[in-house]
């Protein structure tokens, strides 16, 4: 018990940044209209490659004769930057489609 | 010095993150929106491998360089070579690595901490157990997607069950870990979660896919959060709950289009239960066919027509010609629109994209509400691969398993032409009584092979 309420005191900035990012993303993210659901889905999957960071700061701490860290963490940058870069590829070949179509209209 | 400049690089990732999301609300900013999100990451990525850490011993710099590159080097080819119609697997896949990135650290960050560290231990657990289950999850969504992986083969006789089962004994273990860590229980405990993410997605196919990709797609943001706490990183907290917070409203989207429960879907088997009392009064009727001469001057000679794509018009790759016959009848003068159902296609919104890639204005594309409001007024719709969407029984049928679905109401128009292979039910199994109405019409075909009949027909009507 006493542990967790270190916890929640040394951590409460990051517990107010986490209520008020949720509610943010559901603010933001309900005005994003069906047409635009897939796009939405593969952007926020893209950014949900971000676990990248970790990867990076986890290789980065370690030492240089820790295989396991190095192997794994490396493994593990490979996944999340396929899912960035794929991520955020595809969803601009789809947003390009829409885009094109507007022009032609006007 | 250094790092506040660092941290607020970080700061400006994350507003990035949000604004690029917030223009993803008109198509016009949309693709703007993502390129500032992609510009986010790239800064993320760039701060991360340059941040001062202290105590860092070697930096490891190839390693790193190497992962990213040969990340980014997969990850741009199958962006670049994935046809729209598979972009649901493709979805599901990258969804499922980012869950397995996240177990991964998870798991290293296991066996480095110390057992004193109960709450450093518990957020691991948490994001290895979301991880896996995200990541295999996954995996076996894309393969029913893909029609590698049968519905049928893979659900368990009292599914239900076993489904409780897995979860219970992933949290019983979850907490004996937290309270005992011990490395024998860390491989029972990944083995576990891998083994449920399977047996999660296993019993939800068919109709469901949509919803289990969004809840899929919120579990991978919901990991990468927890992994932020591992890490004390503040960006990774944040754009992990954009993606969880993203995740939850398609999902939950998803089931009101569906007029279910979440929990109902989970539990899942669309069509598995549920009456069959429509399927009697159905007997004595019969549908009637039109021969696509009689369909062409149908369309030809009328004021409004509305298209209802369905994934029948994707499989057959028939939007090009469907846009086709667009343009003919437009140039006609006859209001050519479409109507979107939520749930048409595999995955939240497919159906605009696959559309869009053909070329349709979006402005043409309706969504439920603004389709039901034309409906009356429309001379002739026509029903390209859909079914179940346009199912009556959703409405005045408490017995079919479609009940309370919101459906386009079709035949509030004058003529519906329905294209079909054949009189099979559809994905779901339910008969649909729309078939058997008055001003129905059957026409039976390839959906692609239909339309270039009706292509041919009208231009000859010339």
């Amino acid at each position: 018990m006493e542990q967790i309420t270190q916890f929640v005191a040394a951590n409460l900035i990051y517990i107010y940044l986490i209520a008020f990012t949720v509610l943010l993303g559901f603010e933001v993210i309900s005005k994003v209209p069906t047409v635009l659901h897939t796009p939405l889905m593969s952007g926020a999957n893209a950014i949900s490659g971000v676990v990248i960071i970790g990867a990076i700061i986890l290789i980065r701490s370690s030492e240089s004769d820790d295989y396991v860290s190095l192997i794994f963490g490396t493994l593990g940058i490979v996944l999340a930057m396929i899912n960035v870069v794929g991520g955020f590829a595809v969803t601009d070949r789809m947003l390009e489609m829409f885009k094109k179509k507007k022009k032609a209209q006007s | 010095m250094i790092k506040t400049i660092l941290d607020i690089g970080f700061l400006i990732a994350a507003i990035s993150f949000i604004n690029g999301l917030r223009r993803l609300s008109t198509p016009a900013t949309a693709r703007k929106g993502n390129l500032i999100a992609g510009a986010g990451m790239i800064l993320a990525i760039i701060i991360a491998i340059i941040y001062p850490l202290g105590d860092e011993g070697s930096g490891n710099y190839p390693w790193i360089i190497g992962g990213i590159a040969i990340g980014s080097l997969i990850g741009w080819v199958a962006a670049k070579k994935v046809q729209m119609t598979a972009m649901p697997q493709l979805v599901s896949i990258f969804n499922g690595l980012g869950g397995a990135c996240a177990v991964l650290l998870a798991v290293l960050e296991m066996l480095k901490s110390s057992a004193d560290n109960k709450i450093g231990i518990a957020i691991s657990v948490f994001t290895l157990l979301v991880g896996a289950i995200s990541f295999t999850g996954s995996i076996l969504a894309y393969l029913k997607l893909d029609g590698k992986v049968k519905d049928k083969h893979v659900i368990l006789p009292g599914h239900t069950y076993v489904n409780i089962a897995f979860l219970i004994a992933s949290i019983v273990i979850a907490v004996l870990y937290v309270l005992n860590p011990s490395s024998t229980m860390l491989i029972v405990l990944i083995v576990i979660s891998l083994v449920y993410g399977f047996s999660f997605v296993a019993p939800i196919g068919g109709a469901d896919m949509p919803v289990v990709i969004s809840l899929l797609n919120s579990l991978t943001g919901i990991s990468a959060a927890t992994a932020g706490f591992i890490y004390n990183n503040q960006i990774m907290i944040i754009g992990g709950i954009l993606v969880g917070a993203s995740g939850t409203i398609l999902t939950v989207l998803m089931c009101n289009a569906m007029n279910r429960s979440l929990l109902n879907v989970i539990i899942g088997g669309f069509g598995s239960s549920g009456g069959s009392s429509s399927g009697a009064d159905l007997d004595g009727k019969t549908a009637k066919e039109v021969s696509s001469y009689d369909a062409a001057v149908m369309l030809n000679y009328s004021s409004s027509v509305m298209i209802v794509p369905g994934y029948g018009l994707a499989v057959a790759q028939a939007q090009k010609v469907c846009k086709e016959l667009d343009e003919l009848l437009s140039e006609n003068g006859v209001d050519v629109n479409y109507a979107i159902h939520p749930v048409a296609g595999r995955m939240p919104g497919h159906m605009n994209v696959l559309l869009a890639e053909a070329d349709v204005p979006y402005a043409k594309l309706k969504d439920l509400d603004e389709a039901n409001a034309m409906l009356p007024s429309t001379d002739v719709v026509v029903i390209v691969g859909a079914n179940d969407v346009v199912n009556p029984s959703a409405l005045d049928d408490p017995g079919s398993p479609v009940y309370g679905m919101p459906v386009l109401k079709v035949w509030e128009a004058k003529n519906v032409i329905i294209m079909k292979r054949s009189m099979s039910p559809g994905y779901a199994g339910i008969q649909n009584p729309l078939f058997f109405n008055d001003n129905s019409s059957m026409f039976f075909g390839d959906a692609k092979d239909s339309i270039n009949k009706l292509v041919t027909e009208i231009k000859s009507l010339g």
